[in-house]
């Protein structure tokens, strides 16, 4: 596993770049509270299906998401292997079901390249900008645009 | 203690003496005539008043003063309690709620607000009662008082009275010395007649005297001929009173001033005497006695009581007296230490006596209960971990290890229900507040509407009160606002020009049912139909019942109102409180006769932290379902099972037929219906009535389950209450009995659905 390091210099910020089948994406670490393995969910009913279901983090009910199925790839069937990123959007706290946790990156903006123009909705909805590091590409994802504020769009 | 800490208890009595208020004058208002009930409310603003005093919270004591004249007047019956003197006296109610907030937190009152209801007040105590000045002369305010000391350190029940012997005129060594040089003044007679409510709330009227003597040159008679026999005499009774002559430069408001937080227990006459008329002239022998002796006064009541050598049993009496007085007194003490400590002494006394008929209270910081309400959760969870492991490693089932683990069980519940205990509040506050929100919104729009309240009493967790309020007031706004008609309208229409409304709190099922009814115009189904095509809400040729088009009232976005108005119609609808009720585990709906007015129907959870549940399986998942809502569990048999048009079955239990409600299929869980055969059947009852049998495929125990919030990271989802963590540590859904039911009653869970789709 090689890091792209660069020095803390002003600007740069931290990602954690995780595998998708496979493709490679990564998220803000400020982010991220915690990664784990997975459990089986409890289902939800009448969840839309990248909902899996909730599963219990010390006390607290916590929805998974299967970030495949979100991003419009075909679902995930979760294996041991797969870890669950637990994140903080907004108020809520979700797990994102991943298939595993390949990198953390410290970046400055230049190393980010614009997303091309594609002619999916979804993925213009959640790309924020490319990554090239060790001829890999990485895609930055924004977490809040996967799942905007049920509030404010039922208003 | 420090000072900050002392206004705070201050405000807390304001609190409850504003409550004690608000509803003695509701009950005036009903046609309550007791003479308790006026006393309870003068009582109240009387001890606001007097706090305030000692704070020097000048608006409120002011206010507050104008209040208790005009109150004086109710209470000597100079002044009818008509409907519309309290409407005044309702208004300056919440004006005097208005001060109290605003001396605790900062910030303004309506001025001109309080300006006009003081002027009111003031002209039903003159205008209509010219005799009132005389009530008017005890002069406001503590701060009038020069040394109101007496009632802080009211330890000593008078000993004249408990002894219950015939007094004897007494003097004490140090008299001489203590005695001031005569002074320039008036001559001033005073005639004191305690009552004994004076005694029984802690009041001494040696000490009174003892003030008294502070303002001059005194002489003091005892007029002792109402003492009955010693076998004849009621120990807690007032039998003397006192003459007083008083030379001095003070005024007599001064003198009234002294008896300023016992003035409503005795008879009290002052008058200005003829110089002419000397002390040896009074049909009595005056007899100076030196009060200051009662300084010391668990000393005093000891030598008092043994030089007079009384009986046992009084002696016990007017100690038990002397205990419970000194509980007040002790209540009082943190006032002890302030500049004027009688007047919050005085509200501490009076409340009390309110506490002794009541029972002890304390009170407790909301967060440590919080604490340990968090704590007995997490225990219920382990307990049940713990009992789960023990019997998958413990084949045999007889250990004493089982034992113990059921004696644990049993104690854990207990915990837990005195716990709940402790949060478990009447919803009176909240429906309090109400009444003055009708009163309020129907001044503003010019209605005549009565609140009708029911069940005040009904206890409920803290957090659902504390939650109940935003979207009650609001919906209580709508329904002056848009559900009672003009008064105008409302005589066209036949009816009392007066509306009504009703609130109802009961508890049902496991549940609390809050009904707010209105007798108003009820929904105008047309127009809300044409807001909804015009809204985009439905469909211009949407085919809806007259249920379904109340219903929508509830969507987003959705305000029927005409005009904007400046009460409701502030963009914030009626979804907005549907959410909120739903974010507490609640549901509401309504139900309207046009002409007749609408009723809604909220139910919510008793708490929003633990229940009792049934733990079953439905496809292979396990779901709780609220042991409330169960009636009965039955094993159906082939026989019993009907069909009933295309895909509705019906199961007959003892001759009646109830619809069977497949829970995974409802839940989506699988896509056929079960054979109803092979699972279990609960019988349930709902909220909408009706039973109806909820088919799972098997039952695996009973369990208390701590709830936890799905919203909090999630969202609502149709026909699941809540989640919760089972003995495995896995997390299982609580079933919404009624909202499944409603699901097979063919109503959609639709909206929900969009909305959980978002997430």
């Amino acid at each position: 596993m090689s890091y792209a390091v660069k020095n803390l210099v002003q600007g740069s910020k931290e990602l954690i770049a995780f595998r998708i089948s496979d493709q490679e994406f990564c998220v803000n670490i400020m982010s991220v509270r915690e990664i784990r393995g997975w459990t089986q969910a409890t289902p939800l009913p009448h969840a839309p299906a990248y909902v899996m279901g909730v599963i219990n983090l010390r006390g607290a009910v916590l929805p998974i998401i299967d970030l495949s199925a979100r991003l419009g790839m075909k679902d995930a069937e979760p294996t041991a292997r797969h870890v669950i990123i637990v994140a903080q959007m907004k108020t809520k706290v979700v797990g994102l079901l991943v298939e595993a946790v390949s990198d953390i990156l410290t970046i400055t903006d230049e190393n980010i390249q614009p997303v091309p123009e594609v002619s999916s909705d979804l993925e213009r909805l959640y790309a924020r900008g490319i990554l090239a590091i060790d001829k890999r590409m990485i895609c930055m994802i924004e977490l809040d645009a996967l799942f905007p504020d049920k509030e404010s769009e039922v208003a | 203690m420090d000072m900050n800490e002392i206004k705070e208890i201050f405000f807390q009595e304001c609190e409850e003496q504003l409550a004690e208020l608000e509803s003695g004058l509701l009950k005036l208002n009903d046609g309550d005539r007791d003479p308790e009930t006026v006393n309870a409310v003068f009582r109240a603003v009387h001890s606001i008043k007097g706090g305030a005093g000692a704070f020097g919270l000048d608006d409120l004591v002011s206010f507050a003063h104008v209040f208790e004249t005009t109150l004086d007047c109710v209470r000597s019956n100079k002044l009818e309690p008509t409907p519309d003197v309290l409407k005044v006296m309702l208004k300056s109610a919440d004006v005097l709620a208005d001060l109290v907030s605003a001396s605790r937190d900062g910030g303004g009152v309506d001025e001109s607000r309080s300006r006009s209801l003081v002027k009111e007040l003031e002209a039903l105590a003159h205008g209509e009662l010219p005799s009132s000045s005389g009530h008017d002369a005890p002069k406001p305010a503590a701060k009038a008082a020069p040394a109101p000391a007496p009632a802080a350190k009211a330890e000593l029940p008078k000993p004249s009275d408990d002894s219950g012997f015939q007094p004897i005129p007494f003097s004490f060594d140090g008299f001489g010395e203590d005695e001031e040089p005569a002074i320039e003044g008036s001559l001033y007679e005073v005639s004191f007649k305690p009552r004994r409510e004076l005694y029984s709330k802690g009041n001494e009227a040696a000490l009174l005297l003892r003030d008294l003597s502070r303002l001059g040159e005194m002489s003091i008679n005892c007029d002792t001929d109402a003492l009955p026999a010693l076998d004849k005499m009621d120990p807690e009774a007032s039998y003397f009173s006192w003459k007083i002559s008083i030379k001095t430069t003070k005024s007599e408001d001064d003198i009234r001033a002294v008896f300023e937080f016992a003035e409503w227990d005795c008879d009290l006459e002052v008058k200005l005497a003829e110089e002419a008329v000397s002390n040896e002239e009074l049909p009595m022998v005056p007899v100076p006695f030196d009060l200051s002796i009662l300084d010391d006064v668990s000393a005093g009541e000891e030598e008092t009581a043994s030089e007079r050598g009384v009986s046992e049993e009084t002696v016990a009496a007017a100690l038990s007296a002397a205990e419970t007085a000194s509980n007040v007194s002790r209540a009082a003490r943190v006032a002890e230490k302030k500049e004027s400590a009688a007047a919050t002494a005085a509200a501490q006394n009076n409340a009390a006596a309110a506490a002794a008929g009541a029972g002890q209270t304390i009170r407790v910081d909301l967060d440590r209960v919080d604490r340990l309400i968090n704590l007995v959760g997490e225990l219920v969870i382990n307990q049940a971990m713990l009992s789960q492991s023990v019997v998958e490693n413990d084949a045999t089932g007889t250990s004493a290890v089982n034992m113990g683990l059921e004696e644990l069980q049993q104690l854990t519940r207990e915990i837990q229900d005195s716990v709940m205990a402790i949060r478990a509040q009447p919803v009176k506050p909240v429906f309090q507040r109400m009444s003055r929100i009708v009163r309020e919104v129907a001044d503003m729009v010019g209605k005549s509407i009565r609140l009708v309240t029911e069940g005040e009493n009904t206890e409920v967790d803290k957090t659902v009160i504390d939650k109940i309020a935003e979207p009650l007031t609001h919906m209580i706004r709508n329904a002056v606002d848009h559900g009672i008609e003009s008064p105008e309208k409302r005589e066209a229409a036949g009816k009392d020009p007066e509306g009504t409304i009703k609130l109802t709190a009961k508890h049902r099922s496991g549940r609390i049912l809050i009904e707010l009814a209105d007798d108003g115009a009820g929904i105008n189904r047309e127009r809300v139909r044409q807001k909804a095509i015009d809204n985009d809400i439905i469909a211009a040729d949407a085919n809806l019942s007259d249920d379904e088009i109340d219903n929508l009232i509830f969507m987003a976005g959705f305000s029927t109102a005409d005009k904007i108005s400046d009460i409701s119609g502030r963009g914030v609808g009626m979804d907005v409180v549907k959410r909120s009720i739903q974010a507490l585990g609640g549901r509401i709906s309504i139900s309207s006769r046009p002409g007749y007015g609408s009723t809604f129907t909220m139910s919510l959870p008793l708490t929003l932290a633990v229940l009792d549940g049934m733990v079953v399986t439905v496809a292979g998942q396990t779901l709780v379902v609220p042991l409330t809502a169960i009636v009965e569990t039955l094993q159906p048999e082939a026989s019993a099972i009907h069909s009933f048009g295309a895909n509705q079955r019906l199961i007959s239990i003892r001759n009646s037929f109830c619809p069977l409600v497949d829970v995974g299929r409802v839940l989506n869980y699988r896509a056929t219906q079960a054979n109803p055969v092979e699972g279990v059947a609960l019988l349930v009852e709902s909220e909408g009535g009706g039973q109806r049998a909820l088919m799972v495929d098997a039952i695996q125990g009973q369990r208390q389950v701590v709830i936890k919030s799905l919203e909090a990271n999630y969202t609502h989802v149709p026909g699941i209450a809540a989640a919760t963590i089972l003995g495995d540590g896995r997390v299982a859904l609580i079933l919404d009995v009624d909202a499944v039911v409603a699901a097979s009653r063919g109503q959609s869970m639709k909206p929900e659905m969009s909305l959980a789709a978002t997430g």
